[in-house]
């Protein structure tokens, strides 16, 4: 006996948007049967994971200062995936970014005034959609795959940062250590919820999600994007500029993750260093799918992929659980997800493989 | 009779007077400890020695101290929030074990006056954060003692992580020390950009292998290089912990850094009240640095010169930095007859002679 997939003749479209709830709740049970089996509390451990972290003040500030970038990313990301424009290059984009900015206020570190901060961000997404308007280039031009040429470049990204912290931008007084020096209080993004970190990148990063929301349903661009998406022939066909849709998607994911860059150097971290992303331009890749590429539900997804690793932390300190757990996490997160995906778009078929005559 | 109803009433309330301290004793909260390592403390290198310090606080004071630890928390915005989250949640004691984590670190400090910090390889202290390292650069110069002598290619082959001072601190110091028993020995240097990357390491060490490399050194936490070294039937010189079980034959000796005895200190000095914030940079002579068994292949008269080096660092008759030392240029950078001072070694941000190539900056 055989069992093969077979095409669903029309996918659920509400199960489309459950599934990414269902992945949620069967990692849930899936991981307190590991936690069961490891000997823990089940209970505990869930609750280390998903409840202490945010049951202060401090904590719900550091959930959203975590989710900040990823969201932001992520939304950029959403964009040209729905265009089928792989940008998987975000994470030197963000990098970009950060020494744009920082370098900015590196440029003007004793200098008191109001514009810093602006310029640092507008720097930013300059950075960002420079790095990420070479693969464009390329794209248009010589029709090389983006998903090579971006992803090329988040590590020479990475290699400048490297030499740019280890020699110009490092700090006169820093005894030669790889960091710059501190950056000017102008340099630094107004704090929302005061002793905490949460910063005013986060109800920027919500108004870019209403603005990505808009682009894409009311905007004859965002129908042009999920038009060749679902369908590049049509959109030919109807006399889309395909160059064009490949600029913006890409300019607009760099320029969000280079802005996240900026928000990560001028708001939590404060001065430019060795490592600025714990790759957050990778995990916004999940955030994205997990999202469903919608921005509401990126927004989301952004929370939840944070809350995983604050719950990390948490399960670390009060559960003595290991680091490992937030990995396992997340890759049951995408599995489930993935596995619900398949099994929305296809289902079970039992018996011999015929060839499909209809 | 009334006088003796006192004195027993007397006697009584000084007994339970006595068991309740003891009681109290016995039910006083342990001395809350954290640990955040910035690698897993699976590596067999730097965070793993951090995390057997850990341990061997709790063995030593035993339910007197809960220790806690985070492990691979990254250099970046994460640090702060894992540090204060530690802090929050009653630990009196937090040792942070990364140079990345200095500004984190005295950002949380400053919220939490109560709370002692201790930062690993930092250089900005505050009354409440007091910071320690090794004088790993000692136990180089003596592995740079035994690799000079073993070497057949004149060809020291050394994988880096990040040209911070203290990298090239221990650079230098195997140039100088090998050197000075073979002055025909070069020292290869390729830099891996990271502190833990098996993969790079390992083909760092098969590049200088190519290269006519006999010795691989270290300066990145994976037992690769000395794995690789196995594979290639060269010498290895293993780093932060005794890495003989991943090449046996290669693995010549390690330089093997043992907190143990500062955290021990620093522990029984919170317990005690006498925690002071400080800057504690220990070597041979404090047990902070050790010299891991010496492989058998090795002369007995290597073994001598090697052993008589580390004891003339503890006596303080012997500097790994010990002029007159040129730097690549031939010019005179320390003093016939004078050693490095520690602003010097702190800082060091230039290669001696006898390493080939250039800083990356």
């Amino acid at each position: 006996m055989l069992v093969s997939l077979e095409l669903r003749p029309k996918a659920s479209k509400a199960m489309v948007y459950q599934s990414p709830l269902i992945a949620v709740f069967m990692t849930l049970i899936t991981s307190m049967v590991m936690f069961w089996l490891m000997d823990t509390d089940p209970f505990l451990a869930i609750n280390a994971y998903f409840i202490e972290p945010v049951s202060t003040l401090d904590g719900v500030a550091e959930l959203l200062v975590k989710a900040t970038p990823l969201i932001l990313i992520a939304l950029g990301l959403s964009v040209g995936f729905q265009a089928n424009i792989w940008n998987i290059g975000a994470e030197g984009q963000l990098t970009l970014g950060a020494i744009f900015s920082g370098g900015i206020a590196l440029a003007y570190f004793d200098v008191d005034t109001p514009f810093l901060l602006p310029a640092m961000l507008v720097f930013g997404v300059l950075g960002g959609m420079f790095w990420a308007a070479i693969p464009a280039i390329l794209k248009v031009r010589y029709n090389t795959n983006e998903i090579l040429t971006s992803l090329m470049l988040t590590y020479v990204g990475l290699l400048l940062l490297s030499y740019l912290i280890h020699g110009p931008l490092r700090d006169p007084d820093g005894f030669n250590f790889p960091e710059s020096r501190l950056f000017h209080d102008s340099a630094l993004l107004p704090i929302i919820i005061e002793g905490s970190r949460l910063h005013i990148g986060f109800l920027l990063t919500l108004f870019i999600a209403v603005l990505t929301w808009m682009l894409l349903i009311k905007h004859i661009i965002g129908f042009q994007i999920r038009v060749i998406g679902m369908a590049p022939a049509a959109a030919r066909f109807a006399g889309f500029k395909q160059k064009k849709l490949i600029w913006i998607t890409l300019l607009f994911s760099g320029g969000a993750a280079g802005l996240a860059g900026a928000f990560e150097v001028s708001g939590p971290i404060g001065q430019i260093v060795p490592v600025i992303s714990p790759g957050y331009g990778f995990t916004a890749i999940i955030v994205a799918f997990l999202g469903r590429l919608h921005p509401l539900g990126v927004v989301l997804a952004g929370i939840l992929m944070a809350l995983t690793y604050l719950g990390g932390d948490a399960a670390q300190i009060t559960m003595n659980l290991p680091n490992a757990v937030t990995g396992v996490f997340q890759g049951m997160l995408l599995f489930f997800l993935l596995a619900s995906d398949v099994l929305i778009r296809y289902r079970f078929k039992i018996g011999s493989i015929k060839k499909e005559t209809t | 009779m009334s006088e003796f109803r006192k004195l027993t009433l007397l006697t009584l309330a000084m007994l339970a007077s006595f068991l309740v301290g003891m009681f109290g004793v016995a039910h006083a909260d342990p001395l809350k400890v954290g640990f955040v390592y910035v690698g897993p403390i699976g590596d067999h290198g730097w965070s793993y020695e951090h995390n057997q310090g850990r341990l061997s606080v709790e063995k030593e004071f035993g339910d007197k101290v809960k220790t806690t630890y985070v492990e691979s928390v990254p250099e970046g915005a994460d640090a702060q929030r894992v540090i204060n989250q530690l802090a929050a949640k009653g630990h009196d004691l937090i040792f942070t074990t990364s140079f990345g984590y200095m500004n984190p670190t005295i950002q949380v400090a400053k919220k939490h006056p109560k709370v002692h910090f201790e930062h690993a390889t930092g250089y900005k202290r505050s009354k409440n954060v007091a910071t320690y390292s090794g004088r790993f650069y000692e136990g180089r110069h003596v592995a740079g003692l035994i690799a000079g002598k073993m070497t057949k290619t004149n060809i020291i082959g050394y994988v880096a992580s990040f040209p911070i001072p203290e990298v090239i601190r221990g650079i230098n110091a195997v140039a100088i020390a090998a050197r000075s028993v073979n002055p025909d020995v070069k020292v290869k240097v390729v830099w891996v950009s990271s502190w833990f990357d098996p993969g790079k390491e390992s083909t760092a060490a098969n590049t200088l292998i190519d290269q006519g490399a006999d010795i691989i050194m270290q300066h990145t936490d994976s037992p690769a290089p000395v794995q690789t070294a196995q594979k290639r039937g060269v010498w290895a010189l293993g780093q932060a912990s005794n890495m003989s079980s991943f090449g046996p034959k290669a693995h010549l000796t390690a330089i093997i850094d043992n907190w143990s005895p500062y955290y021990i200190a620093r522990t029984k000095a919170v317990m005690d009240g006498t925690w002071k914030s400080g800057d504690t940079w220990g070597g041979f002579k404090s047990g902070m640095v050790e010299m891991a068994p010496y492989n058998s292949a090795i002369p007995a008269d290597v073994v001598n010169l090697a052993e008589t080096a580390r004891k003339g660092i503890i006596s303080g008759s012997v500097h790994a930095f010990t002029g007159p030392i040129k730097d690549q240029s031939g010019k005179i950078v320390i003093a016939d007859g004078k050693v490095a001072d520690d602003g010097m070694l702190a800082g060091m941000n230039f290669y001696v002679e006898g390493v080939e190539g250039k800083i990356p900056q």
